[in-house]
């Protein structure tokens, strides 16, 4: 099993995000995440999945995505020449006391304190997967009360492999 | 003009003669305009069976066939059509109407997201939103069910959209801008020099058909490869005919219900072309087991499928007519002859006769005895069950003919529906659709649809008052407990076919089956030939 980030050009249609998840779940693929957004031109949307399976699953998932219609390109991103982000929103129970504590961590990570109650914070971090389980993990001593995380987003580093639409 | 005209206009310039249907309001436009028109209308009993007439209209005359029901039930009864012409790669264009655009979404009377039931059966589909962009949807929906791998695309009109008034109406000509889709048909030029070369030193070359081959037309550029380069032929069940049963080089069916001969040459053969086929489970059962030390050449038109059951030595991709026009240009001149004398052998050898009871109709010879007595360019259509084996095992097909059944989904009624579709492509062709007890009376309200459009069909039942291949199942799994698989309460299909206007045939013994059978192909317009065949025989050689 290896884990591997397949981005995808598609057409923008009504119901193209479904046909595509719809084909993961009938043919017992898994996603570890999946993110979509509509790219400079508006016919078109970026999809980042994140999924993992051996070598003949990721094939087959290359093959079968490449197939719909509404899918215009469809490649791999290595880690290599990629650069992949998540965001990710984390609500920790703190009471004024131990504020400045958990302030302090976020800066390290450069995470940013986005909403403060009196007894809880919202922390904003991005950054790639690993950056954000480990400050995730850095917080096991407080009471994280929800996580909400964007699943990764990626683009392929330089020119090489862009392509323009006329 | 409206949105109607428009897809009727646009389904002309595609060349649709025929469309099979059902009515209901929500397409009640399109028939409207359908109705100004000299294309042939036929209006089926049941939403599934148009499916399966447009299938046979497709597999027939080599145009996807058009399919047209209502909006709900009606699209929801269609399904079943979708799907079987999707698991067998049969291009159809299937229209169903849609309750109007701003209903859509509040569960109103005869609403269902048809687009999205039949996701995963369809190559595509589309929901119009706006009349305008019908004759595009319209050319590119033709182009997509008709190129690469075919299959069938779903086009849902609301209402509204069939009514609405299209000011400036245009016929889309040309290329469809589908960037994304651009199926490859010529196989790579590299890898077929490099076949070749591998067919030059190969002892045990064999090649494997499936539907593909028909898909593709290359039956004729198959036979003159094959029969430069002396290499055995053997098919999937898609593939049955892509031969002549009784050309020298051809060694019967693989698979778990298919001829000894067949098998053993895949199994024993060093060099394996799979050509326009999946490689699929009832064809090859263990891939692992078959393939291994063999070398492995895989083509076909889908690159998904190459991989996916087994992987390749040699992948190509691409259709089958055009990489067999391409090897003909190359010379093998393998020497294995003694591989030949082998196989002649086996099939000497292992001829598959069995005791059948003096009491009934002996099922295999009763499908050599029929097939035999069609024209050269005779239809045969299996449906689903034993039926469906006894005639893959048995069926002769002769050059120019034709054998259609529900391969990948195996759905049982099939054979009528097809048959049907089959004749109104060509009128000038005897269709005989075989099927059970259990799938006759799964299409049986078509013999009305028969009648009403004089669309002759010779239709045989095997009558055994059982589902017989279940309970065949159950007589190995249960020891005989049979459950669920008993036919009672018959229809007398010779009343029956009094009630249709139809000639009646009967058989229940092999005496004398001959000339009833010559009557019965012989007969005008649809006939009902009913063969009483043993209850316990069994398709499996044990």
């Amino acid at each position: 099993m290896q884990k591997r980030v397949f981005q995808l050009l598609v057409d923008n249609t009504s119901g193209v995000l479904s046909r595509i998840a719809g084909l993961f779940s009938r043919r017992g693929y898994n996603i570890d995440s999946i993110t979509a957004g509509v790219t400079a031109d508006p016919r078109f949307t970026r999809i980042t999945i994140v999924t993992d399976g051996d070598d003949e699953i990721l094939e087959q998932i290359e093959k079968q995505l490449a197939k719909l219609i509404d899918v215009r390109d469809i490649r791999t991103l290595e880690p290599e020449n990629s650069v992949y982000r998540e965001l990710c929103m984390i609500k920790v129970e703190v009471d004024s006391h131990a504020r400045p504590g958990i302030i302090a961590m976020a800066d390290v990570f450069r995470a940013n304190v986005v909403d403060v109650a009196p007894d809880a914070l919202i922390i904003e971090v991005t950054g790639n997967q690993s950056k954000v389980d480990a400050f995730i993990n850095l917080l096991a001593d407080y009471r994280i009360l929800e996580i909400a995380r964007t699943g990764i987003a990626g683009l392929q580093r330089g020119t090489e492999g862009v392509i323009w639409f006329d | 003009m409206n949105g109607a005209d428009a897809m009727v206009q646009s389904l002309l310039h595609e060349g649709v003669d025929t469309i099979f249907g059902y009515s209901g309001v929500a397409i009640d436009p399109f028939w409207n305009s359908v109705g100004q028109t000299d294309i042939r209308s036929v209006l089926v009993r049941t939403e599934q069976n148009a499916g399966h007439a447009a299938s046979g209209y497709a597999r027939t005359s080599g145009k996807p066939g058009v399919c047209a029901v209502t909006s709900g039930p009606g699209a929801v009864n269609l399904l079943t059509g979708i799907a079987t012409a999707f698991a067998d790669s049969i291009p159809l264009i299937c229209i169903t109407g849609q309750v109007v655009s701003d209903q859509i979404g509040s569960d109103v009377f005869q609403e269902a997201d048809v687009t999205g039931a039949a996701e995963s059966f369809v190559k595509y589909s589309y929901l119009v939103r706006n009349a305008k962009d019908i004759p595009r949807i319209i050319h590119e929906a033709f182009y997509i069910a008709n190129t690469g791998r075919r299959g069938p695309v779903l086009i849902d009109v609301p209402f509204d959209v069939q009514e609405q008034q299209v000011p400036r109406f245009e016929l889309f000509e040309g290329d469809p801008k589908l960037r994304t889709y651009k199926p490859t048909v010529q196989g790579n030029k590299a890898q077929i020099k490099k076949v070749a070369k591998v067919l030059q030193k190969a002892k045990r070359p064999l090649i494997c058909c499936g539907g593909g081959i028909h898909l593709s037309r290359a039956e004729k550029a198959l036979r003159d490869f094959v029969e430069k380069e002396k290499i055995p032929v053997v098919s999937t069940m898609m593939g049955l005919g892509v031969l002549p049963t009784d050309h020298p080089m051809y060694f019967g069916m693989v698979g778990n219900n298919g001829h000894i001969t067949a098998n053993r040459a895949m199994n024993e053969s060093d060099t394996l072309l799979m050509v326009g086929a999946r490689v699929a489970d009832r064809a090859v059962a263990s891939p692992d087991l078959t393939l291994e030390g063999k070398v492995l050449i895989h083509m076909d038109v889908d690159p998904a499928e190459i991989g996916k059951n087994v992987g390749p030595t040699i992948p190509i991709v691409g259709d089958a007519k055009h990489i067999f026009e391409d090897f003909l240009e190359e010379e093998c001149h393998g020497e294995h002859e003694a591989w030949e004398r082998t196989l002649e052998a086996y099939r000497e050898n292992f001829r598959e006769e069995r005791k059948s009871s003096p009491d009934y109709v002996n099922p295999q010879a009763f499908v050599r005895m029929l097939s035999k007595a069609m024209p050269d360019n005779g239809i045969y259509v299996a449906d689903v069950g034993q039926n469906q084996l006894f005639s893959c095992r048995n069926a002769i097909i002769r050059e120019g003919g034709l054998f259609m059944t529900s391969g990948g989904m195996g759905t049982m009624g099939y054979s009528m529906p097809a048959a049907m579709g089959a004749v109104s492509a060509d009128p000038d062709r005897l269709a005989v659709a075989v099927c059970g007890d259990g799938s006759f009376q799964m299409s049986m309200m078509e013999l009305a649809t028969m009648n009403q459009y004089d669309l002759p069909v010779k239709i045989v039942v095997f009558r055994n008052n059982f589902l017989g291949l279940v309970r065949e199942h159950q007589h190995f799994a249960y020891e005989d407990d049979y459950n669920m698989v008993k036919l009672g309460g018959e229809p007398d299909l010779k009343l029956l076919s009094d009630a249709y206007h139809l000639k009646y045939f009967r058989a229940e013994n092999m005496d004398g089956i001959e000339d009833t059978l010559n009557d019965f192909l012989h007969s005008d317009g649809t006939a009902i030939m009913e063969v009483f065949i043993n209850p316990m025989e069994n398709v499996v050689m044990k």
